[in-house]
């Protein structure tokens, strides 16, 4: 067993076991802890395939940011989970429904997947032209500039659309106006006064 | 003997094991010296004297210290989940150490000369926010909660600009490889660092490692004076040691990011003089002394305005920065100084 064999296992079974593990751990917080290993692990499956920079933007992305989110949220959720639990039987078969029609769908999918010819000559010759974060900027900046400029404007007009629905003005708090105080001149806020020793006020 | 460690694969994993202690012990060792001249900087600033008690002069403070943490008992609280309880103080420990492994110290002195360096550093500063939640929430204490959850935002917040920094450096270089952005600011002497071509954003990068490392005058996760230590209150014990050293740790990361972005790695000022390792430890030793100054004279900040710096001052600068660093490499302004492809482009 070569060493990337051996680190290509190790990276999958740690993926399947965290997404195996989110799904059944009975504390959120856990579950979702579960899942950052799946990512992590997903991005050392990417660094073998020899996409590391996929895999980083994979732990920025996803570990860094979106995850971290996520956690905020179930920690702060008084949600009891344990009563959500105990209705999963109610919502089982259709469950169940949904995930036998998604493996019908990949079954289909798969089964029509067919290679271009010349496949295994191009897996097998080595990156000619550069690294793989040069060769990704080529195309997504040269050759797929407008997809990836549309892409960014939806993403722009989502997140756009999420601040005007949950912006609101309130009148009964108190703000700190960063600038009044700034500005703020000493010599109109305090008296400084030279008291002799001994003396007092 | 050659052919054992370079063809086996023992002889492979020897040879790496080997390398990362050549790393990690240096650097630990660094670390305690390191913690007693901050303290004792911290000192003479207040004119006070600092430790001098353990050792000549109380350089052996930090051991001393050390041994302390490592005999106490170690507490867990009642209610804590054990097993994120114990994992938190070691994610904060085992991180800043995993990215060390592709700082260089000198030209090829690196453990893993990886393309994506500089990323793997940010995602792995980025992972680093997880042992402040895990530990804040395990413990089961509203304290350390409200400690982890306002430390974590203010992580979060800074991690933005730091990563808009370095892309106006990528940018200058066309690389992300460490060697590659050093190579890049070799010329003439101090003059062609990158500290002259992006000198705004040498200051941006210093607050914003400030504020991520959690360090005065950001230390509002601690604030040790008003707010109880924040995410470490229920910790004590080696534990409590982890965090502290993981902190150091990530302080001196942010020193060699700062020395291999700015100031030219190992790169030696005066054109002529030998380049090597001494510059690079001697870079390094400034920005800590800087750091440590800081942690001495500056108040600390209110935690709204260290949101609104962070949100509303840096993340709109850094990102005119890129920008403006986008334009001016494109059109190759004053020759050189934005667009030095030397490797890649």
């Amino acid at each position: 067993m070569t060493v990337m064999v051996f680190t290509f296992y190790l990276f999958a079974v740690t993926t399947l076991l965290g997404g195996l593990m989110t799904v059944l751990s009975r504390n959120p917080v856990h579950s979702v802890l579960w899942l950052i290993l799946a990512f992590l692990s997903s991005a050392g499956l990417f660094v073998t395939l020899g996409a590391e920079f996929v895999a980083m933007l994979l732990i920025i992305v996803y570990v860094g940011a979106v995850a971290v989110l996520f956690l905020f949220v179930v920690m702060m959720l008084d949600v009891d989970f344990a009563a959500l639990k105990a209705e999963m039987s109610k919502y089982l078969p259709i469950g169940l429904l949904i995930g036998i029609v998604i493996l019908m769908q990949l079954a289909v999918a798969f089964g029509a997947w067919g290679y271009s010819p010349g496949i295994d000559e191009r897996l097998a010759a080595p990156w000619a032209v550069g690294e793989n974060t040069g060769l990704l900027g080529l195309l997504i900046y040269d050759r797929y500039f407008i997809l990836f400029q549309l892409a960014g404007l939806i993403l722009l007009v989502a997140m756009i659309g999420a601040i005007v629905l949950t912006l609101r003005h309130r009148v009964d708090v108190k703000r700190q106006n960063v600038i009044a105080q700034m500005h703020r001149d000493p010599k109109l806020a305090m008296e400084l006064k030279d008291v002799k020793p001994g003396q007092g006020l | 003997m050659y052919t054992f460690f370079t063809q086996t694969n023992s002889g492979q994993v020897l040879l790496i094991l080997g390398q990362c202690l050549l790393v990690l012990i240096p650097l630990l060792l660094a670390l305690a010296m390191l913690m007693y001249a901050d303290r004792k900087i911290w000192a003479a600033v207040q004119m006070r004297r600092g430790p001098n008690v353990v050792g000549p002069w109380g350089v052996l403070q930090s051991f001393a210290d050390f041994l302390k943490y490592i005999v106490k008992e170690i507490v867990v609280p009642a209610g804590a989940d054990k097993p994120v309880y114990f994992i938190a103080p070691m994610l904060s420990f085992v991180l800043p150490v995993i990215a060390w492994s592709v700082i260089p110290f000198n030209e090829g002195w690196v453990l893993s000369e990886i393309n994506v360096a500089i990323l793997f550093v940010f995602a792995v500063s980025s992972l680093e926010v997880y042992g402040v939640i895990m530990g804040g929430w395990a413990s089961n204490s509203k304290y350390p909660f409200l400690g982890s959850l306002r430390s974590a935002a203010q992580m979060i917040s800074y991690e933005v600009s730091l990563g808009l920094i370095i892309i106006g450096i990528i940018i200058s270089t066309g690389s992300m490889n460490f060697g590659a952005i050093v190579e890049a600011q070799r010329g003439a002497g101090i003059l062609s660092w990158y500290w002259v071509a992006h000198f705004p954003m040498l200051f941006l990068f210093f607050v914003s490692a400030l504020a991520e490392t959690n360090r005065p005058p950001f230390d509002l996760p601690e604030a040790e004076s008003e707010l109880v230590a924040g995410y470490q209150v229920e910790y004590s014990s080696t534990p409590f040691l982890l965090f502290m050293i993981g902190e150091l740790m990530t302080v001196v990361l942010m020193c060699a990011l700062v020395s291999l972005l700015f100031l030219g790695g190992w790169l030696s000022p005066i054109p002529g003089l030998p380049d090597g390792v001494l510059w690079m430890v001697l870079k390094m030793m400034i920005c800590f002394f800087v750091f440590a100054m800081v942690k001495a004279i500056t108040p600390r900040y209110r935690y709204d305005q260290l949101m609104r710096i962070g949100w509303k001052v840096f993340l709109p600068l850094s990102l005119g920065w890129v920008v403006l660093v986008s334009f001016l490499a494109k059109f190759e302004v004053f020759g050189s100084m934005w667009a030095r492809y030397t490797i890649g482009g």
